[in-house]
C-alpha cells in the first residue's frame, strides 16, 4: 500500500521498474561506476593472471590431449562470456523496450562490441584447439555454427544500432533483434545434446557434479570468475563514457538553440 | 610442452583483444571526462 505522502505521477515508472530507475540518474551512475571500476578491474586481472598462470604451468596435461588442453583456460571462459553477455544485451534491450529505462539502451550499445570480443577470442581459440585435435581449424558442426551465428548477431546488433540518423530508432531495433536472437542461446547450450556433434559435452554442469579432474578445474574457475569481472569492467567503463558523451551532445544541442 | 604453435597463438588472442577493448574504452572515457569538463567549466563561467 503506498504510503500517505507518496505521490505517483502518471509518468512515474512502473512498479517493478522503480528499482533499477533508482540507477538512471546519470551523476548517481557516473559516481557508482567510478568507484566500482578500479575495483571490479584489478579483481579480475588478479583472478586472471592466477588462473592463466596456474593453468599454463601446474595444472597437468590432458592423459589425450597434451598440451593442447590448456588451450581450455582461455577458450571456456571466452564461450561462457560469449553466452552470458548476450543474455545481458538480450536482458538490457528488454529493460530498454518495456520500462524505457534511459540507460538500459546505451547498456546493450555497449554490451555487444565486448561480447563480440569475447565471442571472437572463442571463436580463434576454438579453431587453435581444433587443428591438433579433429585436424581441421573448422567443421561445420552445430555447436560451432551456433556460435559462429551469435558473432554475427552481435555484429549485426553494432551494425543495426550505427545504422539510422536518430540513435533512439537505432536502439530500437538493435533492441528487437537482441531478443529475436535468444532463441540461439539454447541451440548453443543443447547442440551438443541434441545433435551428434564432434564437440565435446559440457563437463560442467550446474546440476552435476564436473567430469573435470579438479587439478584442471581450479583454474579453469579462477580464469572464467575473472573474466567475468573484466567483461563487466570493459561494460562499466565504455558505458561512463558513453552517459559522459550522451551528456556532451546535450550540452552541445542546448548551446546551439540559445545561440 | 606440447602443441606450443597453438597454445601461444590461442593465449595472444585471449590477451590482446580484452586489452584493445580495455585501451579503446580509456582513451573514450579520457577524452569524453576532458569534453565535459571543458563544457560544463565554461558554462558556469
Amino acid at each position: 500500500m503506498l504510503g500517505a505522502m507518496e505521490v505517483v505521477s502518471p509518468t512515474a515508472p512502473p512498479r517493478g521498474a522503480r528499482g533499477l530507475h533508482r540507477f538512471a540518474n546519470p551523476g548517481r551512475f557516473l559516481r557508482l561506476a567510478g568507484r566500482a571500476l578500479p575495483w571490479v578491474s584489478a579483481i579480475g586481472l588478479v583472478l586472471v593472471a592466477l588462473g592463466l598462470v596456474w593453468g599454463l604451468f601446474f595444472a597437468p596435461a590432458d592423459w589425450q590431449q597434451g598440451d593442447a588442453v590448456r588451450i581450455m583456460y582461455v577458450h571456456v571462459p571466452a564461450a561462457w562470456l560469449a553466452s552470458a553477455g548476450y543474455m545481458a544485451l538480450a536482458c538490457a534491450s528488454a529493460v530498454a523496450l518495456v520500462w524505457r529505462h534511459p540507460l538500459a539502451d546505451l547498456a546493450a550499445v555497449e554490451i555487444a562490441p565486448v561480447g563480440a570480443g569475447f565471442t571472437a577470442i572463442c571463436l580463434v581459440t576454438g579453431s587453435l584447439w581444433g587443428k591438433p585435435m579433429w585436424g581441421a581449424f573448422w567443421v561445420w558442426d552445430a555447436r560451432l555454427t551456433s556460435v559462429l551465428v551469435l558473432f554475427f548477431l552481435y555484429l549485426g546488433h553494432i551494425a543495426l544500432t550505427r545504422a539510422f540518423d536518430s540513435p533512439e530508432r537505432g536502439y530500437r531495433a538493435g533492441a528487437i533483434l537482441a531478443l529475436v536472437g535468444v532463441v540461439n542461446l539454447p541451440i548453443i547450450k543443447f547442440s551438443v545434446d541434441w545433435w551428434n556433434t564432434l564437440h565435446q559435452p559440457a563437463s560442467i554442469t550446474l546440476t552435476g557434479a564436473p567430469t573435470m579432474y579438479v587439478g584442471m578445474l581450479w583454474p579453469l574457475l579462477f580464469t572464467a570468475l575473472g573474466a567475468s569481472f573484466i567483461f563487466a569492467a570493459l561494460v562499466l567503463a565504455r558505458l561512463s563514457a558513453a552517459v559522459m558523451e550522451r551528456r556532451i551532445r546535450a550540452l552541445l544541442a542546448a548551446r546551439a538553440e540559445g545561440t | 610442452m606440447t602443441h606450443l604453435a597453438y597454445i601461444v597463438p590461442a593465449y595472444v588472442s585471449a590477451l590482446v583483444i580484452p586489452a584493445w577493448l580495455a585501451g579503446e574504452a580509456w582513451l573514450r572515457l579520457r577524452r569524453a571526462r576532458a569534453r565535459l569538463l571543458a563544457l560544463e567549466g565554461g558554462r558556469r563561467r
